[in-house]
């Protein structure tokens, strides 16, 4: 794993914050007054039940979703102010499923930005492969049905960093893996975050997997935040009894596999 | 009409633009074609340029093309044109005086004089059936008529000095009326399959057959005197052809006419060959270049190749000009939903129209030949292509088309690297749909006088001569089977490639 060792770029560090965002969709609430912070830099994990608004939430950041009400930032800068394709290029993404190109091969899916803003750039792809582990040599050619589905979320994290962006947003990037899986690609997503301190928000439905790769966490409930803040202060304390139970459940799934509880 | 205007630029290079060459046209019978062949070739050999449209159509559809001077002129019979178009079943006296009288003056249309026969409806039985039932006039048959089936035309069936008519003047009520082609009415009435047809009184399959024709006792049937007709631009503007035409006038009585008519319909001789041999006869044969020794009719490989390019080439213009508008109008129904079925579902409503009727539609909006022929194919061709754009661009694989929008690709970049690349075999599924509609759907075109294949189809049908219409048939068969095995070729060029061949590693 060399390959990838000097393998990076400086990005600009931005911060990401939302304000008393709210969203209706008919008669429900999807976000209720929510409000979230990533400092430049850090990584940012949305935790919740799926029907939380923890996508919902994600897809404000890049305009996929506009609010009702409320303020989402991007750079310090309202996001209802840019341009949504320059915004988004700047955002990387990544969905659950890797939502890649089926009939692009890995190396063209990774350089789909690129491209989009012509300036087709294949040491940039070939940098983006090794950083998730996949010399361009062997996988840059093969097409996502030629792949792992643990290989083709690498491939959709590496289309996410191709264009070196300044912050990433991760939508369940791991969902759907088995959990051998899983945990490689929490290793290789670990391994990326310290080379590249790029901002990072990502959803994820498992606690313990936010707890591993992220600096704080937003804990979501029907819509609301339910608390933000390191592992240890929603262990030690948890807000709502929601979070505590929350944090009590991943606690015994971790202690019935006779592992070291915290 | 932007449409027209594209359809005439496609068409500049075949159409020439010279003086217009006389459209000389004929119904879908042997005599009409007969008679309408000795037209022109008359023309002809006095100087004048002809376009022939051989079966054009029925009554309704030469007078329509004859009004609009989308044809020149046509063999038409008094009888017709009192009671089809000028629905006027009183006059009987003078009819012919009548009935150009009122032409000129309705619709500017001159009636040539007369030619000198009369072709009458002709009622006829087997002779065994008019003996069993002690048939000779159309009381007798109207009499018989609840034991018998009959078979009419379709023209005759329709119109009010046909079927209707008769029924009311003499009482007549069939065990049960088969509405039957021309073409097949006699070989239908000889094998029992009906007992009564309509037939013309100079039919030379009536003597083939061993027909017998009925009386028409109360003079139900006017007079039909054939003459030429011809539309108000020739009249106007071409005195020599009308000076040639009229040349014609009183020199076929009927006994020359039945004969002619026997020639093609029963001994299968070509058209022209008969029709130069008659002009020689009655014109003298220095102003008629004499035929060859005649022979059967037979379509030669070479005009069958002809006919089969020009097909493709309809096919080709039509099907390119459908693809042109369908797939365009597909991607915008994609981003205009509510209004996409409706749309879709209209020009699905276009299918349900019969060819025939189609163009028929056609011919007052852009007259003959092959723009209306183009029009049609055109028309039937959009549906499964925009079915298919549609479908296939909105049903392309949600997840990658929104990862893509969420990437920063813009509307067009996904839609040109993702949608279209990923809809591809569905699309080409439509289009092969529709160019093998439009090669079937092309052999009619020679009903409206574009040419193709259908040119011996229908000449076939008109002349009860089997061997004509497969020489069409079959060449259009195996075109429509290699258009869509080209288009297979070109599908597999357009298939996404993940799709061709999977080299399944990693699996």
């Amino acid at each position: 794993m060399a390959a990838h060792a000097g393998v990076s770029y400086v990005p600009v560090l931005i911060p990401l914050s939302a304000r008393n965002v709210t969203l209706r969709f008919g008669a429900t609430t999807a976000l209720a007054d929510v409000s979230v912070d990533a400092p430049a830099g850090a990584a940012v994990a949305i935790v919740g039940e799926s029907g939380a608004g923890k996508t919902t939430l994600l897809r404000c950041f890049n305009r996929m979703v506009q609010p009702d009400g409320g303020e989402v930032r991007v750079g310090d800068v309202d996001v209802r102010t840019q341009d949504p394709i320059a915004l988004r290029r700047r955002l990387g993404y990544a969905q659950q499923n890797g939502g890649l190109l089926p009939h692009w091969t890995a190396a063209q899916n990774v350089g789909l930005v690129l491209r989009a803003m012509g300036r087709p750039d294949p040491a940039a792809v070939a940098d983006a492969l090794s950083l998730v582990g996949l010399p361009v040599e062997t996988f840059g050619s093969r097409y996502p049905r030629e792949l792992s589905g643990g290989q083709r979320q690498r491939v959709a994290l590496a289309r996410a960093l191709a264009a070196k962006p300044d912050a990433i947003l991760l939508d369940e990037p791991f969902g759907a893996l088995d959990a051998i899986t899983r945990a490689e690609l929490g290793d290789a997503f670990a391994r990326v975050r310290r080379q590249l301190a790029v901002t990072t928000l990502f959803v994820t439905h498992d606690l313990g997997e936010a707890a591993r790769l992220a600096d704080t966490i937003v804990v979501m409930r029907a819509g609301r935040v339910e608390q933000h803040g390191t592992i240890a202060q929603l262990r030690d304390a948890p807000a709502t009894p929601y979070v505590r139970e929350l944090v009590a459940r991943a606690l015994a799934q971790v202690e019935s596999l006779g592992g070291p509880a915290r | 009409m932007i449409l027209r205007l594209l359809l005439q630029l496609a068409l500049a290079a075949p159409v020439a633009r010279a003086p217009r060459p006389v459209v000389v046209a004929s119904k879908p019978f042997a005599e009409s074609y007969l008679l309408t062949e000795m037209f022109a070739q008359l023309l002809e050999s006095r100087g004048i340029s002809v376009e022939r449209r051989p079966g054009l159509g029925a009554t309704e559809i030469l007078f329509g093309a004859l009004r609009t001077n989308a044809i020149d002129v046509y063999p038409e019979y008094t009888g017709t044109g009192l009671v089809a178009i000028l629905h006027d079943t009183a006059s009987r006296q003078n009819t012919f005086d009548h009935v150009s009288r009122r032409f000129m003056a309705l619709y500017g249309i001159r009636w040539l004089p007369p030619l000198g026969f009369e072709n009458t409806y002709a009622i006829a039985v087997r002779r065994e059936t008019a003996a069993r039932y002690r048939l000779a006039t159309l009381t007798d048959l109207a009499r018989a008529s609840p034991q018998l089936s009959a078979g009419f035309t379709a023209d005759f069936v329709g119109r009010p000095d046909g079927l209707a008519g008769l029924s009311r003047t003499y009482g007549m009520r069939f065990r049960a009326v088969h509405p039957l082609s021309p073409a097949l009415k006699y070989q239908a009435l000889a094998s029992g399959a009906v007992d009564v047809v309509d037939g013309y009184s100079t039919d030379g399959l009536l003597a083939r057959y061993d027909l017998v024709t009925l009386v028409d006792d109360k003079g139900f049937f006017p007079p039909y005197d054939a003459a030429a007709i011809v539309s108000r631009r020739l009249a106007t503007e071409r005195p020599d052809a009308i000076a040639a035409l009229t040349l014609l006038s009183g020199r076929l009585d009927v006994t020359r006419m039945r004969a002619l008519n026997r020639r093609v319909e029963v001994d299968h001789e070509d058209v022209a060959t008969v029709a130069r041999d008659a002009l020689g006869d009655i014109l003298g044969s220095a102003s008629i270049m004499r035929g060859n020794v005649s022979e059967r009719r037979a379509v030669p490989y070479a005009r069958i190749a002809a006919l089969a390019a020009r097909h493709l080439w309809l096919v080709a213009l039509a099907l390119s000009a459908a693809i042109l508008v369908a797939l365009p109008l597909g991607l915008v129904l994609e981003r205009a939903r509510a209004v996409a079925e409706p749309v879709i579902g209209a020009l699905g409503v276009l299918q349900t129209i019969p060819s025939i009727a189609l163009l028929a539609f056609m011919i007052p909006l852009f007259g003959v030949g092959v723009v209306p022929a183009l029009v049609a194919l055109w028309l039937y061709a959009l549906y499964p292509i925009a079915r298919a754009t549609y479908t296939g661009v909105r049903d392309a694989d949600p997840e990658a088309v929104e990862a893509a929008e969420a990437l920063g690709v813009t509307p067009a970049q996904r839609l040109m690297w993702v949608r279209l690349p990923l809809a591809a075999p569905v699309i080409m599924s439509g289009v092969r749909t529709s160019a093998v509609i439009t090669v079937g759907a092309a052999t009619l075109a020679a009903f409206i006088g574009a040419g193709g294949l259908g040119e011996p189809i229908v000449e076939g049908l008109a002349l009860a001569d089997t061997r004509l219409i497969l020489s069409g048939a079959i060449p259009a068969a195996m075109l429509a089977l290699l258009v869509d095995g080209v288009l297979v070729l070109v599908e597999r060029r357009l298939r996404p490639r993940h799709l061709r061949n999977s080299r399944g590693q990693s699996r």
